[in-house]
């Protein structure tokens, strides 16, 4: 893990995406959502909410946490995990800001 | 001296630059025992050690010079410091181990510390080297500044940071006309939050000074000085000075030409040392871990590490702690610490004060305290700092937390023992100044129940509703069981404030922002929930057409990207045909399209359109590219707004027609279309009371008769099915048009966001709206052209927008990882 760890994808500057907004990046095996919250901070998640699989970068970013677009669940995006009664969790990968460019951690484009 | 030759390896110390960061690893250095050094000072400014920090109370005049020196000359020559100051040093020659001054002279070094700070940003647009452009940096800077003052006129600052604030309010004070220039949204946006910087945004402007957000500078216009600073949207500034404060960026050039390892700045590990063994930095120039720093406090940590290590002692190597910031402008007290982000009840705690001005949030996580904002009062900002900094378990008093280090101990209240406690002259009502022996011989004395009832009589919480509350609590306490609590549903979880009084206030109190409505009005958390931001984004969007920003990430997905999104992340796109009449070549347009891009189904709908289904997100500004082209426009199927007029032939072909009703419905499409209104909205016109448009099930509609036009309201066919009530006739078309208009802007002007228009109806009686449409001409006529008014910025299609390159970054992938090759977007 850690010499994965050890590589990081570029995927552009942090101001392509806009504050309170999310923005994807494909990968073979699934597409990543890219969040910016208003406050700057960066998080990624698989783009697939637990529930029925709706897309959550199209989700209002309210602090650190997205509405799904189908059904509002309410995402941590922290954890992935659904917030309230919800259960259920969307997949985390690390993301990281350095010299103001978005780095993903190499993780996004591994099997399962 | 004698000692020198004990130490003879590494007695010579050469510093260049001569600003906080060398001072203090100086004064760490000296104050331990150690090996005796020879040690030499070269400064660029022709100045002693001072502190830079305080040259904003020296611009305002409440300081001297003398007042901020931090070395006077005794303590260098004490210290046997040889200071040079106003020499510069150019080269660095590392292999003979040698720095040159700009004088050409050559000195020997064996340790060489490198603290060249930092350099103004100046940004690159014409004439920005102009005479009357100046940054705030140094002594000199401040001189300038403070002689265009004493010749008065016009300064712009550009930049609305911490130090372009302390410029502005400077210059404000020496009685110049002062603007400020900010690119982003809100000041300060870097140390606060957007509720605090809305509050500073007051302030500032409060003292004379002009403050510009979202603006970009194009241009500084002057011949030979500088006279005006034109913005990237037209607008043009007057000018007599312009001080930069857009940032600063580390100087390293000195490092870079020495061939040291430098990024942003010059790279240094966690004992200050640069690539070069014999080479340390410290201060603003230099970067570690990939970061540059430029507050106070972890420069100085930098030199104590880097003290430590010259004095040959073993230190702990530099960790950046958190800052905390503080604005020093009279008057205005703010503080911030740690991690503000934006977060949810759960993991923050918000204390408003609109009366006072007052905002205070602390940030948690886990229990722990890891940020704070306070505006207002600032008073406990060391203890949350110092919580942070202990991280310590907050979770015993989170309920009393906000309200200071002088509150804890006691226990939380119950708030009617509170409120019943509470002395006759207590102040309930900060806005009016009501007091609660008033409020509750009000309602003894005239019998009221309800908080309207209070209002009306008193005042109290009639302003900005926040003491609200506490007056239902009077009436509880003092009524007793014969209280029955109002059945007023508050917006949401953040406000304790109805849809409609939040309506109120937005234009009573002239509210124009999400942050000035989330202040002014007490918002419970610090940035709203997915509930009330699209809310108050149609409030602000309503009462202050043209004038507000309409904040696309406040909206629904659907409104954000104009389509529907469906199930598998797909969308719908539906193309304005108005009032349901299309031609040969839309249809053929609209087949090609749907052939090109595959579209899996294409489907009439029930307001007479036709509905693309499942197109993918990246090909939408293609596809109305294609059918803008063919003439077709935003259908707005996805919107809370005007969606269709569904209408029947008329008298054009009907046999039982009686007027134009395919005409009069497309003059009515034409005339409402973009509006955004509290909920979906959809219209039909029949040509005759066989109503084969659906018109009784509408939420407008006109029926056409021989003598004219019947309009009817408040139908629906979804969950609820409803007939339309017969609201009145009118005799002309023009008339109609201007009724149905009149009664979508009293809609638009009055219901509560997702009320759909016959609850809305329901809600305010039938009879209000007749009386107010067909009996009160002026007012009928008064809506109109508010509506008219309102359209002339919204009737434009946000297609031609997108596919013209608006908000792209809304439709492509930030970036396409594949296994061969991957494709950055930006």
């Amino acid at each position: 893990m850690d010499e994965i760890n050890a590589f990081w994808f570029d995927c552009g500057p942090v101001n392509s995406i806009p504050p309170r907004g999310a923005r994807t990046v494909r990968t073979p095996r699934r597409e990543i959502a890219v969040f910016r919250t208003a406050s700057d901070e960066f998080f990624a998640l698989e783009n697939k909410c637990p529930h029925k699989g709706g897309p959550l970068s199209e989700g209002i970013v309210h602090g650190r946490k997205v509405a799904c677009p189908l059904h509002n669940w309410i995402i941590d995006l922290e954890s992935g995990a659904a917030t309230g009664a919800d259960q259920g969790c969307a997949r985390k990968f690390p993301v990281k800001i350095e010299r103001g460019r978005i780095y993903l951690d190499m993780g996004v484009a591994a099997p399962a | 001296m004698g000692q020198i030759e004990k130490f003879p390896e590494s007695s010579r110390l050469v510093v260049i630059g001569n600003g906080m960061a060398a001072g203090r690893a100086l004064e760490e250095l000296f104050a331990k025992a150690r090996k005796p050094m020879k040690v030499t000072v070269f400064g660029a400014e022709p100045r002693v050690n001072y502190n830079r920090i305080m040259l904003s109370p020296v611009l305002a005049g409440e300081k001297t010079f003398d007042d901020i020196i931090i070395h006077d000359e005794d303590w260098y020559d004490r210290n046997g410091v040889a200071l040079r100051r106003g020499e510069s040093i150019v080269a660095i020659d590392r292999a003979r181990k040698r720095v040159e001054t700009a004088g050409g002279e050559s000195l020997a070094y064996d340790k060489l510390v490198i603290a060249t700070g930092s350099l103004p940003f100046v940004i690159p647009v014409p004439g920005a080297n102009l005479e009357g452009v100046v940054t705030f940096r140094d002594l000199d800077d401040v001189e300038k500044m403070d002689a265009a003052a004493r010749k008065g006129g016009h300064a712009v600052v550009i930049g609305g940071g911490l130090l372009g604030l302390e410029a502005a309010a400077g210059l404000a004070l020496k009685g110049m006309k002062v603007s400020v220039v900010h690119l982003m949204p809100t000041l300060m946006e870097r140390q606060l939050d957007a509720s605090a910087g809305y509050l500073l945004e007051k302030a500032i402007s409060a003292r004379g000074i002009d403050v510009y957000t979202r603006a970009d500078t194009a241009a500084i216009l002057g011949a030979d000085r500088v006279e005006g600073v034109k913005l990237k949207d037209g607008r043009v500034l007057p000018a007599d000075l312009v001080v930069m404060a857009v940032g600063i960026r580390p100087n390293k050039a000195l490092a870079t030409s020495a061939g040291l390892e430098c990024n942003r700045g010059i790279v240094v590990d966690d004992l200050m040392r640069t690539s070069d063994p014999d080479i340390l930095a410290v201060g603003e120039c230099v970067e570690h871990r990939g970061q540059c720093h430029g507050l106070v406090a972890p420069l100085y940590d930098m030199a104590k590490v880097l003290a430590s290590g010259l004095a040959g002692e073993n230190p702990q190597g530099f960790v950046p702690a958190a800052t905390s910031t503080k604005l020093k402008v009279t008057g205005i007290d703010l503080f911030s610490v740690g991690d503000f982000s934006d977060d949810d009840e759960n993991n923050e705690v918000v204390l408003r004060d609109p009366a006072r001005g007052i905002y205070k949030r602390v940030i948690l996580r886990d229990n722990r305290i890891v940020g704070a904002v306070l505006y207002g009062d600032t008073g406990d900002g060391a203890w949350y700092f110092d919580l942070l900094k202990k991280s310590e378990d907050v979770g015993a008093i989170r309920d009393t937390l906000i309200f200071g280090q002088a509150y804890q101990g006691g226990s939380p209240l119950d708030p009617m023992a509170a409120v019943a406690a509470l002395p006759d002259d207590a102040e309930i009502c900060g806005c009016n100044g009501i007091c609660k022996g008033a409020i509750v011989s009000a309602i003894t004395e005239h019998g009221l129940t309800t908080l309207d009832d209070v209002r009306g009589k008193t005042k109290a919480s009639a302003s900005c509703g926040q003491c609200a509350g506490k007056v239902e609590l009077l009436l509880s306490s003092t009524l007793g069981d014969a209280y029955k609590k109002s059945d007023r549903r508050p917006m949401c979880k953040c406000t304790d404030l109805t849809h409609e009084d939040v309506r109120g206030y937005i234009r009573s109190q002239t509210l124009k922002s999400l942050p000035a409505v989330m202040q002014e009005l007490g918002w419970k958390s610090s940035g709203g929930c997915p509930s009330c931001q699209p809310a108050l984004n149609y409030y602000l969007v309503c009462a202050w057409p043209g004038e507000y920003v309409d904040d696309y990430q406040a909206r629904f997905i659907n409104e954000r990207v104009h389509a529907n999104i469906q199930k598998d992340g797909t969308f719908s796109v539906v193309p304005r045909m108005w009032g349901g009449v299309t031609t040969p070549d839309e249809l053929r347009a609209v087949a090609d399209i749907a052939d090109r891009f595959k579209v899996p189904m294409v489907k009439v709908t029930g307001g007479q359109r036709i509905d693309l289904l499942g197109v993918r997100k990246q090909d939408l500004p293609a596809v109305w590219a294609q059918l803008n082209a063919a003439g077709l426009v935003s259908g707005f199927a996805y919107a809370k707004a005007v969606r269709t007029v569904k209408t029947c032939v008329g008298a054009q072909f009907c046999r039982f027609g009686t007027q134009d009703s395919t005409g009069l419905g497309i003059k009515l499409e034409k005339l409402l279309c973009g509006s955004w209104t509290p909920a979906k909205m959809k219209l039909a016109v029949s040509g005759c009371p066989r109503n084969c448009s659906e018109v009784t099930v509408k939420d407008i509609g006109v029926i056409c008769v021989e003598s004219g036009y019947d309009i009817h309201v408040a139908g629906a066919a979804g969950l609820h099915v409803r007939a339309t009530d017969l609201l009145g006739h009118v005799d002309s078309e023009e008339e109609a048009l201007q009724v149905c208009a009149a009664i979508l802007q009293m809609y638009r002007e009055e219901a509560a966001y997702l009320e759909r228009l016959y609850k809305w109806v329901d809600k305010i009686g039938l009879e209000r709206l007749r009386a107010t449409i067909f009996e009160d001409r002026q007012a009928r006529e008064a809506l109109y052209e508010r509506f008219l008014f309102s359209q002339r910025c919204a009737r434009r299609d946000p297609w031609a927008e997108r596919a013209a390159g608006k908000h792209l970054h809304e439709f492509t992938p930030l970036a396409v990882i594949s296994p061969v090759a991957r494709v950055a977007a930006e």
